[in-house]
């Protein structure tokens, strides 16, 4: 077999494994345990009264900002990655460059800070 | 008969599927019994006994749950996506399942040997949300809604510091294969030898980043009970919450794996002239598990914008500051070499 995919393949039969796994318990579950639905239990929980309106409303903006800083640091991450394994061939110019990167990163996160992007209240 | 498991394609996967079979049910069987401990040392810490009933000691306690699971009803909500509402637990288990593919035991004991295998652990443990995000916005009731967004948000939070703590190690290392990093901490000073010492505080901000990233007490605050019920399991009911159940310990004994071969050595024994094997490996993972444990039982719960303040405002800048350090002592050698051990190829 190609390396490759000898090197892959254990991946994919974890994936079928577990998949299998969890519909076999799931499964079980429909097969196996009685099920009487009904209006009062299928409805959504509350504390003790019917729900006002739909429960996908409005959130804060916030998670948006959350997640938008998470992209960028987490790009940022995945950049450093091949950066770190590659770290003694770099060399110099190469170790240098990358500090350029993060201290312009640096002046973003600063900035983002003083904006109060990462502020809770 | 060895060729017909190394050279057909049959036999090479009968192969992998009895490895991976090896694995899976030794540490589902593992997680039935962590279960049990960390009830037993939550108990403890309170005073209480704690499940004492069913088997000697309660040991079987988790099986009887298991049990119960099976032969719950499968209540599903009215207004709920139906789809996506079982698709969630199945990707929160799926998720947690594989990721244990690139874990080794002892040297040369792993599935598959990734030469990426950090990068596949970040990058499955990062679809996990997925999980909490789908099984909140499916459920179609405002408390799992909540739970989920909340969950999320600080999941990805806690990723980003994770991530850069790792890079550090990276660097040390110059290699993303676990085998490679329990290698470089090899030597003649055992436990002295290992990266908790030359990265002790990234041993600390790995630790309680994990506790976040795995919503373990105290950052539980997606399924803080006093204010959110459960979280994004609220509606959940029998063995889709199970799954749930399952998938989130599994991350927690996955985060124990990864503290044990990043900082502690894996694999490696703590007193040079020791044997090293999968004893030591399992006996560390079970020490931060039960350090996992007391944490949840003597902590008391964060408030979310404090969660989210140290997120972002301190593990964030440390861990960052923590990488152009070891860059720089690995550059320049400090310390010996402690910093710059590159077993691949140097």
């Amino acid at each position: 077999m190609e390396d490759l995919l000898r090197e892959y393949l254990p991946v994919l039969i974890f994936l079928g494994l577990a998949i299998g796994l969890g519909l076999v318990l799931i499964l079980a579950a429909v097969v196996i345990a009685v099920r009487h639905p009904d209006p009062e239990k299928v409805s959504a929980y509350e504390c003790g009264f019917n729900a006002f309106d739909d429960a996908r409303m409005k959130f804060d903006v916030r998670f948006y900002l959350v997640s938008i800083l998470f992209i960028i640091f987490d790009l940022e991450v995945a950049f450093l990655f091949p950066w770190a394994v590659a770290f003694k061939d770099v060399g110099l110019v190469g170790f240098w460059s990358m500090m350029v990167f993060l201290a312009v990163l640096t002046i973003g996160f600063a900035y983002e800070w003083k904006k109060g992007a990462m502020e809770w209240q | 008969m060895v060729e017909f498991f190394t050279e057909t394609n049959l036999g090479i996967v009968l192969l992998i599927l009895g490895q991976a079979l090896l694995v899976i049910v030794p540490l589902l069987l593992a997680l039935a019994f962590l279960m049990y401990a960390d009830r037993k040392v939550w108990a403890a810490v309170q005073m209480r006994r704690g499940p004492n009933v069913v088997g000697v000691f309660g040991l079987l306690q988790s099986f009887a749950d298991f049990l119960k699971y099976i032969v719950k009803e499968v209540v599903v909500p009215a207004g709920a996506d139906k789809a996506v509402f079982f698709l969630a637990p199945m990707i929160s288990f799926v998720m947690a399942v594989i990721a244990w593919v690139a874990i080794p035991w002892n040297e040369g004991w792993v599935i598959a040997d990734l030469n990426v295998a950090i990068l596949y652990i970040f990058a499955i443990s990062s679809l996990e949300v997925y999980g909490v995000i789908m099984g909140g916005w499916a459920s179609n009731s405002k408390y799992p809604f909540l739970g989920s967004l909340r969950s999320a948000a600080q999941m990805i939070s806690y990723e980003v510091s994770i991530g850069l703590i790792i890079v550090g190690v990276i660097i040390s290392t110059g290699s993303m294969n676990f085998g490679d990093i329990v290698n470089a901490q090899k030597g003649d000073w055992g436990l002295f030898n290992w990266y908790w010492l030359p990265h002790f505080p990234m041993l600390f901000l790995f630790f309680i980043s994990a506790l976040a990233e795995t919503n373990r007490p105290p950052f539980d605050l997606p399924e803080a009970e006093s204010e959110l019920v459960a979280g994004y399991q609220v509606e959940y009911s029998s063995t889709p919450f199970l799954l749930f159940m399952i998938g989130e310990l599994m991350a927690v004994v996955l985060m124990c794996a990864l503290v044990t071969l990043l900082f502690l050595g894996g694999w490696l024994s703590p007193i040079p002239g020791l044997p090293d094997g999968i004893l030591w490996m399992t006996l560390k993972m079970a020490a931060v598990f039960f350090i996992f444990a007391m944490v949840k039982a003597i902590t008391p719960r964060y408030r979310y914008d404090q969660l989210m303040r140290i997120g972002w405002k301190v593990f964030l800048p440390l861990s960052l500051a923590w990488v152009v350090i070891v860059a720089f002592f690995a550059q320049y050698g400090a310390f010996g070499g402690a910093y710059a051990r590159w077993t691949v190829g140097g």
